[in-house]
């Protein structure tokens, strides 16, 4: 359980825009580790989906990063990165519609994958499609595997990309809001094929998501991300029974609990913007707890207690700095 | 939960058997066409004051059943009465004498707002359209809006694109409240907001209601939105009405068995909740050919024959509780 799979080192990202540079991660660290799902959250644009981007080594060329992404402890660079993505890495993204080919059936793009990662042989490979579609718990997969995307649901797409991803054994499943745009009863099912799959056959899933809901369900550990810091790290039981960095306490508050009911509790402001965030910690403007020292310094993501990391300076050292 | 502030007895919203059936082809331009029957006989009503909050998932007819209301959509058949005046007798063009009393919010605040258009035009447009006012007077009530929603002077001169999701959200909120109608529509209106930015929009819609005893309709395909608003609950399956019920009691202790399977699915940010196995398999039939009587019987676990002759009314089960299926309505018969 607590073998290392991926460590990002103080990663941070840069996109150079017209509008100036937009400092899209600052310093992230965190590890994912083997046979676990770790789950990112946060709000739009903090910074989530570029976090699995950089990891797969598909950032846009505008892109400048530092610091340093490592897969089972080996550097990730520009070349080795794009002999693990699709073989040791893979990936789901939120909209299915757009990430399978309209113009070629179920049983073509899947094989395809198998042709192009795995080197089976062709006829083979069309062969092994309905297995793989009756894997990932497909009804029907027989007819299902000569369909076009536009003649398959939601819930069905997904489960081709989840097969898709999956055909070549990968170590780490990168989902990326894969139920967001999925109905509550499909999500359940997608849910529960991905963690009956990662009992089977042990990968690690990195999950992403804004739902706290779908991470309290499903996620072992969790990185809290806020404008392009993450602001804490801590298994998903002390994540909502003790929430430490204001940002996660007032999202936790700001979430609808449909079986407790009762009054909901916004944050105030919104988020800032990224070509010119605030000085200091990035959440300083809309913190109840803010003092001097957030506004002059980045607050370090330090452990707090075991496993239990927070990046505020209200937990670092003297208050009154 | 809100407290109803008065004594909510005016019925603001009555819709007695309405039906929107579209034809559709099933393929291609020439193939014989076929009926969707996309709301099928819904009855329900709201007090003056209160919320009705209707969830359902994607396709149930949720929205196609709040547009026939406003006649955005013009329904099939079935009668609608908002504020006393029975608003589907109207000719379409008459129909801006009465839509004063309701307004609409939709779900991507973006796209409902014309980008040519300043914050100040937009939100004054309705009143324009309505009554003559004077230039200044006109600029007065904007601002008096503005501050009603939370934003202040200086977003009047912008447009919606220098404006964040949830402040065109406040815009569109302040553009329906302008010329003080008694129902506001909301079809998801937060769907496409970020949880704290949710959170705000909700507290606002709250404060609004309480001030202006406004009566709301809101549907939305989150439960637990549904839940933290609404005073009542509708559940829709296929076009079809499954439960109708307090939101407290529909949620918790839910009748229908379509109604026990989605507060099953939804996923409840809790430390202590663990993932179960999905408590039904497979995806909802197509809505052009749906099951005979009860939509939800193929799937539905505790099913029986007699299903299939279901009528699909909405019987009183328990006080104040309404439900489509027929195992609810026999167990309070006997």
């Amino acid at each position: 359980m607590s073998e290392e799979l991926v460590r990002f080192e103080d990663y941070s990202l840069d996109f150079m825009t017209l509008y100036g540079r937009i400092k899209a991660l600052k310093n992230v660290s965190f590890q994912i580790r083997k046979n676990e799902v770790f789950s990112l959250v946060g709000e739009t644009g903090c910074g989530k989906t570029v976090t699995s981007l950089a990891l797969l080594g598909l950032l846009p060329s505008n892109a400048r990063s530092r610091g340093k992404i490592f897969f089972e402890q080996e550097q990730l660079t520009a070349q080795n990165v794009e002999q693990k993505r699709g073989r040791d890495i893979a990936v789901v993204f939120q909209d299915p519609m757009t990430s399978l080919n309209p113009l070629y059936t179920v049983r073509q793009q899947l094989a395809d994958v198998l042709i192009a990662r795995r080197r089976v042989p062709k006829k083979e490979a069309l062969r092994s499609v309905v297995d793989i579609l009756r894997e990932v718990q497909m009804l029907d997969a027989n007819r299902v595997a000569d369909l076009y995307p536009h003649e398959l649901s939601g819930g069905m797409k997904q489960r081709v990309m989840i097969a898709m991803a999956l055909s070549c054994r990968p170590k780490l499943l990168i989902a990326d809001e894969p139920t967001t745009a999925l109905d509550v009863t499909i999500q359940k099912q997608i849910l529960w094929l991905m963690k009956s799959l990662r009992e089977k056959h042990g990968f690690s899933i990195l999950f992403i998501t804004h739902d706290m809901g779908v991470v309290a369900e499903f996620a072992h550990r969790v990185g809290v991300m806020y404008a392009g810091s993450i602001v804490e790290i801590a298994t998903k039981r002390r994540l909502f029974k003790n929430p430490l960095h204001p940002y996660t306490v007032g999202l936790l508050n700001a979430v609808p609990n449909s079986r407790v009911g009762g009054k909901l509790k916004a944050i105030p402001g919104s988020v800032p913007s990224l070509v010119n965030p605030p000085t200091g910690c990035r959440f300083n403007e809309r913190c109840e707890r803010a003092f001097k020292k957030c506004f002059r310094e980045i607050p370090p993501l330090i452990e707090v207690e075991d496993q239990h990391y927070v990046a505020c300076h209200v937990y670092g050292g003297d208050e009154n700095g | 939960m809100l407290p109803v502030m008065f004594t909510a007895v005016m019925k603001m919203v009555e819709v007695y058997e309405l039906k929107k059936y579209f034809a559709v082809r099933r393929t291609g331009q020439w193939s014989a066409k076929s009926v969707l029957k996309a709301v099928d006989n819904v009855s329900f009503t709201v007090r003056m004051g209160e919320t009705l909050g209707i969830v359902g998932e994607s396709g149930s007819g949720k929205s196609t059943l709040v547009r026939c209301l406003t006649r955005l959509i013009e329904p099939t058949s079935g009668k609608v009465v908002l504020d006393g005046e029975e608003i589907t007798k109207y000719r379409k063009r008459d129909l801006r004498k009465i839509s004063k009393n309701v307004q609409m919010v939709f779900q991507d605040p973006v796209s409902s707002l014309n980008p040519r258009m300043n914050v100040l035009s937009i939100i004054s447009e309705p009143l324009s359209a309505h009554e003559k006012i004077s230039k200044t007077e006109r600029k007065s009530l904007v601002v008096d809006l503005l501050k009603e929603v939370g934003l202040n002077e200086e977003h009047m001169y912008k447009y919606p694109g220098e404006l964040s999701g949830g402040q065109c959200q406040r815009v569109a909120i302040a553009r329906a409240l302008s010329i003080k109608p008694k129902i506001l529509v909301l079809d998801e209106p937060t769907a496409s907001l970020d949880v704290s930015v949710q959170a705000q929009v909700l507290e606002l819609l709250e404060k609004l209601q309480r001030e202006h005893s406004l009566t709301y309709l809101f549907v939305s395909h989150d439960i637990a939105v549904v839940r933290s608003i609404s005073h009542k609950a509708m559940v829709m399956y296929l076009g079809k009405v499954m439960e109708i019920g307090p939101t407290e009691k529909v949620v918790n202790e839910p009748l229908h068995p379509y109604t026990k399977v989605l507060m099953k699915s939804v996923p409840i940010p809790d430390p202590d909740s663990v993932l179960t196995e999905p408590a039904i398999q497979g995806e909802p039939p197509s809505a052009l050919n749906p099951p005979s009587g009860c939509p939800f019987r193929t799937r539905c676990p505790n099913a029986v024959d007699e299903c299939s002759l279901a009528d699909m009314t909405l019987k009183k089960v328990e006080e104040d509780r309404y439900s489509a299926c027929i195992l609810n309505q026999r167990r309070s018969d006997s």
